[in-house]
C-alpha cells in the first residue's frame, strides 16, 4: 500500500495504491482526516487501489463525515470495479461521489 | 449446509491470528473458489468474506493481541463452496453478532454485513475442544 498527495488552494488529491485493508487502514485513515480541510475538496484517486475491505471503507466513510461536518466534500475517483462492488455491497456507492477519472473531478470540485 | 469432507477439500490453511497475514490467504482462497466453479466476481466477494471473518476473530477475538491461530478450510461440495473457520478465541454469543443498518452511516461493523449479504448460509458454532467455528456456504452461481 502507499499514499502520495497533492494539494492547492481548493482541492486536495490524495492518490492511494495497494490494498486497503485492515493492516494499512490506520495509516490511510491519518492520511485522509489529515488532509480534510475547511471547505477544501478532497479527491481519492484509486485507479490503482487493488483491494478494500470494511476497514478501508471506514477510513473513507469518517473523511467523508469530516469532510461534510467542515462544510467540504470527499469524492472517490477512477474506482476500480472490484472496489466499486465493494461499495455498492454496502449500498454507498449513492453516498459518495465517484468520478471516472482526475479530469471530470476536477473540474466538478474547481 | 454440507459437512466438510477430507476428499472435497481444496486448500487448508493455517495462519498466526496477525493482522498482517491476513493477506496471505486471498490468492488461495480465490483460486479454491474458482476452482470450485464460483465465477471470478463471485470468488472475489468469498474472498471478501472471508477476510472479513479473519478480521473479526483477530479484532474481537483475540482483541488484537496478536496471539492465536485461524483455521481456514475450504471444500467442494456438488452446488458449491464450503468454508470453515476455527479459531481458539473465548467462545461468542452469535445472538450479540449485529452489523449496523446501512442507513445509518457511520465508520465500522460493516464487516459481518459483508459476510452475509455475500454467503447464503452461514453458522456460528462452538468448536469441538474449545473456540468458534464458522461454516459459510456459497452456492455456485447459476452461470457456472
Amino acid at each position: 500500500m502507499s499514499e502520495a498527495m497533492t494539494n492547492n488552494a481548493n482541492r486536495s488529491v490524495i492518490h492511494l495504491s495497494g490494498e486497503i485493508d485492515l493492516e494499512h487502514a490506520p495509516q490511510i485513515r491519518k492520511v485522509l482526516l489529515g488532509a480534510v480541510g475547511q471547505g477544501c475538496w478532497i479527491l481519492v484517486d484509486m485507479a490503482e487501489v487493488t483491494y478494500i475491505d470494511s476497514s478501508g471503507i471506514a477510513c473513507l466513510i469518517e473523511a467523508l463525515q469530516l469532510a461534510r461536518k467542515n462544510g467540504a466534500d470527499l469524492g472517490l475517483v477512477a474506482v476500480n470495479p472490484q472496489a466499486l462492488r465493494v461499495l455498492e455491497l454496502a449500498r454507498l456507492d449513492t453516498v459518495f461521489s465517484i468520478f471516472p477519472d482526475l479530469t471530470s473531478a476536477v473540474r466538478k470540485s474547481a | 449446509m454440507p459437512m466438510a469432507d477430507r476428499d472435497n477439500v481444496l486448500i487448508q490453511i493455517q495462519l498466526p491470528a496477525e493482522v498482517d497475514r491476513i493477506k496471505l490467504v486471498r490468492p488461495g482462497v480465490e483460486a479454491a473458489a474458482r476452482m470450485c466453479g464460483l465465477s471470478l466476481p463471485v470468488a472475489r466477494d468469498v474472498v471478501l468474506a472471508i477476510d472479513e471473518a479473519c478480521q473479526n476473530i483477530i479484532v474481537h477475538g483475540y482483541k488484537g493481541q496478536g496471539t492465536g491461530e485461524i483455521d481456514i478450510m475450504l471444500s467442494r461440495h456438488e452446488d458449491g463452496l464450503l468454508t470453515e473457520i476455527r479459531d481458539t478465541a473465548p467462545r461468542i454469543d452469535p445472538k450479540k453478532i449485529v452489523h449496523r443498518a446501512l442507513s445509518d452511516l457511520q465508520p465500522g461493523k460493516l464487516g459481518t454485513y459483508f459476510m452475509s449479504k455475500i454467503m447464503d448460509r452461514l453458522e456460528y458454532l462452538p468448536a469441538p475442544g474449545g473456540g468458534n467455528l464458522l461454516r459459510m456456504f456459497k452456492r455456485k452461481d447459476q452461470s457456472s
